[in-house]
């Protein structure tokens, strides 16, 4: 059914390959001149709702991040990776800081019914908070099925097989469209963006909006009392025999 | 590589690895004063904390020494961007084969009080002196970092794609690597790297080290739109994230394991003019026809640094006559030097003759005698045995 259009939710997060600092005032992270990129999840779920497109099961992609103007580089990144065209939901960086996956997902829910989509990816979590809750409470909000932790998606006319995975193993559903799916690790390796798409990407449109044109209100009900690093890994002690060993095991009450 | 730290007859080796402290760092100068056994990613990973980086970097780096990167005057990967430790080292700890104790261990950036000495012990493969301490310039850590992979049709586009990558990017650029068809399909066969753009005849890796994220990828879409548009490059990608770009360096960093894996390998280190940087290999092709299993070229392009790789199923005495001298002689008739970054070693001792006039070869004779009369300094190695 090439009918099918999908919306894409990515998130532009610190790298995972950067060395995390906290502040010294410890209410976040240093952000300032770090390396930014999309949550590898997201990326997963981008990478799923192209090649549905390609299969020619889905025929339009709309990729949409909410927060800063910066996030405009991660939309295009989505771009070049095929997505159609884009939606900037534009959050000051001041009050981005109170983003949560609750207030992400009124957006994605209105969004959704705007849009009149059949389909909504996303990463099963982003890398900097761990929620995991994004996908899950877009869902409720639309009262749409949900299939989290998707290792195989599959279109099987007005409804998608979801093969699952969870702690015992695999879980395969079925849902009715439309529906959210939240991407796990092994539902594909991303593709790399080649240089024409990028090219291209740089004139597909990306339309931006305020949560306020969806009706949206943003105001947390969480605040962030402080963040620390975790406590410093004591070396170990060797000794140099077994009796030694048994000693000091017994010293500090592990025998 | 050319066995020069592989002990061959009677010898007694020496090892530093127990010398690893950093003595000291001075983060407004970025000068670092080490041990000669310091492991090169250590001390990566001790700048990086502070800001700044080594002003070089190898495949080896997990294990290698910098006392040794200094005696072999390592090149590596980032040659290109930051120059040779003979501009970056300032300074050399060195005990001589007497025992006498050189300190010329200042960190000056300018010192012109007599000659140079320490310029001899670099690159002097451990024969003249043995390093004990090092004083080096760092930079300080570029904040973006960006890699593009290429595909393009042919030898004469990977040129002029690295004439218009230094005319735009200028001084962003901090890598130019190349590769042959030949190096992606072993990398894809024996580790099983997928090839991220088109299948071409030659690869590119493009690297750009800055300060400012948006004014780099700005400067690298625009030249990268310019080739592609111009018809140099046929396809191409750039690193979105941190694990791409480890991704695409693996692709060149690893063509050295892949050949491993393929057989027996016949190993070139080459400086060639440039344009002439991938004649030979199409030269050796011809000429040794099936009797090896794949001839390759890539390498630090930017540097008219050449890896020339042939391999076999076992080794041969015929293949390899019928690659040496023709190689070395190649090489000569183009006033190239027949061992750009590996040093001489034990293996190549005997053909420094082709990039050095007897004058030259005779003089460095001389002063190993002065330094090492009783030649007890890593002997067997570097120097031609004397008729």
């Amino acid at each position: 059914m090439a009918e099918l259009r999908a919306l894409v939710a990515v998130k532009r997060v610190i790298d995972f390959a950067v060395k995390i600092r906290v502040k010294p005032d410890k209410s976040g992270v240093v952000t300032d001149g770090v390396k930014h990129s999309m949550n590898p999840f997201c990326e997963i779920a981008v990478e799923e709702a192209v090649r549905l497109k390609e299969k020619k099961l889905v025929k339009e992609v709309i990729a949409v991040s909410c927060g800063p103007a910066q996030c405009q580089e991660t939309i295009r990144t989505a771009l070049a990776m095929g997505a159609d065209r884009g939606i900037h939901v534009e959050v000051p960086a001041a009050q981005a800081e109170s983003l949560g996956p609750l207030q992400v997902a009124r957006v994605l829910a209105k969004l959704a019914e705007k849009e009149k989509v059949d389909l909504l990816f996303l990463g099963k979590q982003a890398i900097d908070d761990d929620c995991n809750q994004t996908g899950q409470m877009t869902a409720g909000l639309l009262d749409w099925p949900q299939g989290t932790f998707a290792s195989q998606v599959t279109l099987e006319g007005d409804k998608i097989k979801v093969e699952r995975e969870i702690d015992g193993g695999l879980e395969t559903i079925r849902l009715k469209l439309p529906s959210v799916v939240t991407a796990d690790l092994r539902l594909n390796e991303p593709r790399y963006a080649t240089l024409p798409n990028i090219m291209k990407a740089k004139k597909k449109k990306i339309e931006v909006m305020k949560p306020g044109d969806l009706g949206v209100d943003l105001t947390s009900k969480i605040s962030v009392i402080s963040v620390e690093e975790p406590p410093q890994r004591l070396a170990g002690v060797k000794v140099e025999t077994t009796e030694d060993l048994v000693a000091k095991l017994k010293e500090v009450g592990r025998i | 590589m050319v066995g020069g730290s592989v002990p061959v007859f009677d010898e007694i080796i020496l090892s530093t690895a127990l010398m690893n402290q950093v003595i000291s760092f001075h983060d407004v100068s970025g000068i670092l004063v080490c041990q000669a056994g310091c492991v090169l990613e250590e001390l990566s990973q001790y700048l990086q904390e502070r800001d700044f980086i080594m002003p070089l970097d190898l495949g080896a780096k997990g294990s290698c020494h910098i006392g040794g990167n200094v005696a072999t005057n390592a090149g590596g990967l980032r040659f290109l961007r930051y120059g040779s430790l003979r501009g970056t080292v300032l300074g050399l700890e060195v005990v001589l084969a007497d025992g006498t104790i050189l300190n010329c261990l200042t960190s000056l950036r300018k010192d012109n009080t007599g000659y140079d000495l320490k310029q001899l012990f670099i690159g002097s493969e451990g024969t003249l002196g043995i390093i004990t301490a090092v004083s080096i310039l760092c930079p300080p850590r570029p904040k973006a970092v960006n890699v593009a992979f290429l595909g393009c049709p042919g030898f004469a586009e990977v040129l002029q794609t690295f004439s218009t990558c230094k005319g735009m990017l200028g001084e962003i650029l901090s890598a130019f690597e190349f590769m042959d068809a030949e190096c992606m399909q072993l990398v894809g066969q024996h580790l099983h790297l997928t090839n991220p753009v088109q299948e071409s005849p030659f690869y590119v890796l493009v690297e750009t080290s800055g300060s400012s994220a948006g004014h780099d990828t700005e400067k690298l879409t625009s030249v990268l739109e310019q080739v592609l548009n111009s018809g140099l490059v046929s396809d191409g990608t750039i690193a979105t994230d941190q694990r791409k770009v480890q991704m695409l360096w693996a692709l060149r960093e690893r063509i050295t394991e892949a050949l491993s894996r393929d057989g027996y390998v016949f190993k070139y280190d080459i400086s060639l003019p440039v344009e002439r940087l991938y004649d030979l290999v199409i030269d050796l092709r011809t000429r040794v026809g099936p009797r090896a299993k794949h001839v390759v070229g890539y390498g630090h392009l930017g540097d008219g640094n050449l890896h020339l790789n042939v391999t076999a199923e076992a080794f041969s005495q015929e293949l390899l006559s019928a690659l040496e001298p023709y190689v070395y002689a190649w090489t000569a008739e183009q006033r190239g030097s027949v061992s750009a970054e590996h040093g001489l070693g034990f293996k190549k001792k005997n053909v420094l003759g082709y990039s050095k006039p007897p004058v030259a070869v005779k003089m460095m004779q001389q002063l190993k005698a002065l330094l090492d009369p009783k030649g007890i300094l890593n002997p067997y190695k570097t120097l031609p045995t004397q008729a």
